[in-house]
């Protein structure tokens, strides 16, 4: 069985692989040579070196959504696994309607982003009108509002995720503990985090890479008003590509280093979290 | 071995059928691009998006000519167009909003200058030419904009206690317009309305209004001085004209100004269409969006855009097109052909004309449109009246602007001086200051 998996594996791999070669590798190696190009559409590219990346810096936007959307990425992974994890911790504990509170927690992540964008932005102008504000009023309006965003966006997916984890944990070792007397702090602490660090892995990760490719609720939100102030890394490559003419390749060029940054960024976490996973 | 040689031909198998599937599809569009000439029209206006689909059924009907038309949606028509244009079913007919359009998709334009599009053209003023002299992009759309009011709502004013006027046509400066709004404003409880000007809403939908259509003046005026078309600095000579009526728009309005960003274009034509407001800066093709409501057709007037300036008794309204047909250069020969067919048939048809000048509401600027083409639009009507009376019409200068970059950065400091963020000088760097980066940086190799 064994020996004739590993003989046709090839065979298997195709589909996926040709997929992945026309869907991933040659798209991801043609936007790399765009980004030394300079070009209207993508037919018409005329190579013209380093350029692109040094007029990135000609205006300090990019730095500043670089440093906005640094800031907002901290404060989301906090919050958002801070409250999805607590949440997860309540409803794993036999409460009645546990099913129906996963469920209602879980709903906001079906709505589309864009939608959800626009909605929020109606909730909170709707709030700030009673202060004669709006959300662009100043670009921590629309920093906070995002965050209130994409934490309730992004909070019932992660409690999946961490009830998931915590269900996994066998009660045998929690028995042991509360028989050897732990608090149930204790068995928080040295018990039922050590055990779902998996969980911690992929929930850190998915929404640190989530908040830094934040697109679409950016957009419906604030639109980067007042002055561009809260516009974010993925908004401003996309300005930059469609605001001006002869700019395709420099927005190009932004996108391999948002791409090198992210990918870095995701691998460090990925490799500090995992080090502290632990069998059971 | 007997596992390899299956391997091998299994592989070889797949790769045949590969090669059959791409081979079959290729020969099949080869074979309908060849035989068939197709005409797609990327279209800019969304209001007329359904007009013109059903003017291509009527064509196809007629003729066999396949004619696709899609709308890119508001505000993503270059960013629909990029993508369009590099695939092998590019648009054959696309549009530039004018020389600055046409300055990223010049290499795209076919010569328009044997075509009957050009030769019925009334004037060369409406044809966008390149270096060597060919014809890159020509107008099909003449409109004009301007203060909309409600002439009921006027009357109304007028006849109160102390109205600065005695009638409307007294309006034809900036300090007189002053005068009437602020009294207006204040006089709104007993007017039964909400404010003098609709909403100057700042959000995407209705922030061209004065990032673009508003900055057209002082940009116009300084050009005039300057004796320019265009201009690769802008002094900002009349950047304080510019701020007079911003502060009168925002000011005067049904809300109040820290709340701009939020109100759309629609908050704004349904406040006018509601009789909640007299003014409305927009132009001919909201005509649309205003009738049927509150304000009956006889009621709906428009004034030029004062702002302040010497002699502008004389000052007619903003007319111009910021709509160009270019055709696809890189487009098949044969669909070429048919795009020229197809637009001739539009411009020269009974079917073309009516739908155009009546369905869509356009005034054209082809000699085929003779009067009994006119469209049913008391806006149209009131623009030609300004033009009968020998008012000077405000060119748009607005298609010279340096980039979309530019128009956001003017927009957002618009925004940031109305709700008291910032002071008026972040829209004059934003105006002078962003105009001479944004021309160097459209402009650079």
């Amino acid at each position: 069985m064994n020996r004739s998996v590993r003989k046709y594996f090839s065979i298997f791999l195709l589909p996926t692989f040709l997929a992945f070669i026309l869907g991933f590798v040659i798209p991801f190696i043609t936007g790399l040579y765009l980004s030394f190009c300079k070009f209207t559409t993508v037919r018409d590219a005329k190579f013209i070196g380093l350029s692109n990346y040094i007029k990135m810096f000609s205006d300090n936007t990019f730095l500043h959504s670089l440093w906005y959307t640094s800031l907002f990425t901290v404060f989301a992974v906090v919050t958002i696994n801070v409250i999805a994890f607590s949440i997860a911790l309540l409803l794993t504990r036999n409460i009645k309607g546990t099913n129906i509170f996963r469920t209602v927690f879980f709903m906001p992540n079906l709505i589309g982003g864009i939608v959800l964008g626009y909605i929020w932005q109606l909730i909170f102008n709707g709030i700030l009108l009673y202060f004669d504000k709006t959300l662009t009023f100043s670009a921590s309006y629309g920093f906070f509002g995002l965050l209130i965003l994409l934490n309730w966006q992004q909070i019932g997916y992660m409690m999946i995720i961490y009830i998931a984890g915590i269900s996994n944990i066998p009660p045998d070792v929690i028995e042991a503990a509360k028989i050897d007397g732990a608090t149930n702090f204790q068995i928080l602490k040295k018990v039922t985090i050590p055990m779902v660090m998996p969980s911690v892995t992929i929930s850190v990760f998915l929404t640190l890479t989530n908040s830094f490719k934040l697109f679409d609720q950016n957009l419906a939100l604030t639109a980067g008003e007042p002055s561009g102030k809260s516009e974010m890394l993925a908004l401003n490559i996309y300005n930059t590509f469609y605001g001006r003419a002869g700019f395709e390749g420099v927005g190009q060029a932004k996108a391999v280093i948002f791409f090198i940054i992210v990918a870095l960024v995701a691998l460090l976490q990925l490799y500090f979290t995992r080090r502290k996973e632990v069998q059971a | 071995m007997q596992k390899t040689k299956r391997i091998i031909s299994v592989c070889l198998v797949l790769c045949m059928v590969c090669l059959m599937c791409v081979g079959c599809s290729s020969d099949d569009s080869n074979a309908s691009g060849a035989s068939v000439a197709k005409v797609y029209y990327l279209n800019f206006k969304p209001e007329q998006a359904q007009d013109w689909e059903k003017l291509a059924s009527v064509y196809t009907d007629e003729t066999g000519v396949e004619v696709t038309v899609v709308t890119a949606a508001s505000d993503t028509y270059e960013s629909t167009l990029k993508s369009e244009i590099a695939k092998t079913d590019a648009p054959t007919l696309f549009q530039v909003n004018g020389p600055v359009g046409l300055q990223t998709w010049k290499d795209y334009c076919y010569d328009l200058s044997k075509t009957s599009l050009y030769t019925k053209l009334k004037s060369d003023d409406f044809a966008l030419k390149g270096e060597n002299d060919e014809v890159l992009a020509i107008a099909y759309v003449i409109e004009t904009y301007g203060i909309i009011y409600n002439k009921k709502l006027l009357e109304d004013y007028i006849n109160t206690e102390g109205a600065v006027i005695k009638s409307a046509n007294e309006i034809n400066n900036f300090d007189t317009l002053k005068a009437v709004a602020e009294d207006i404003q204040s006089k709104k409880e007993e007017l039964g309305i909400e404010g003098a000007f609709t909403s100057a809403g700042m959000d995407s939908s209705s922030d061209w209004r004065f990032k673009t259509h508003l900055a057209n003046l002082p940009v116009y005026y300084e050009y005039l001085d300057e004796k320019v078309e265009k201009s690769e600095a802008i002094k900002g000579t009349y950047l304080e004209n510019y701020k007079n009526i911003w502060d009168l728009y925002i000011n005067n309005s049904t809300v109040e100004p820290s709340m701009l960003s939020s109100k759309t274009g629609d908050d704004a034509s349904s406040e006018f269409a509601l009789g909640e407001a007299v003014f409305y800066q927009n132009g001919t093709w909201a005509y649309n969006d205003i009738t049927g409501y509150e304000v009956a057709d006889e009621d709906i007037g428009i004034l030029p855009i004062y702002i302040g300036v010497e002699n502008e008794e004389q000052q007619g309204l903003c007319t111009g097109s910021e709509n160009y047909w270019c055709i696809n250069k890189n487009a098949s020969k044969e669909d070429i052909e048919a795009t020229i067919k197809f637009l001739d048939w539009v411009i020269t048809s009974e079917e073309g004309k009516k739908a155009l000048s009546q369905d869509m509401g356009f005034v054209t600027p082809f000699s085929t449109f003779t009067d009994e083409y006119v469209a049913d639009n008391p806006l149209l009507k009131a623009a030609n009246e300004y033009i009968a009376q020998g008012k000077k019409p405000v060119a748009w200068t607005f298609t010279t602007m340096p980039s979309e970059q530019w128009k956001d950065g003017v927009g957002s400091a618009l925004l940031e001086y109305a709700q008291g963020t910032k002071e008026w000088s972040a829209v004059e760097d934003a105006f002078i200051g962003g105009w001479a980066t944004e021309y160097k940086a459209a402009n650079s190799e």
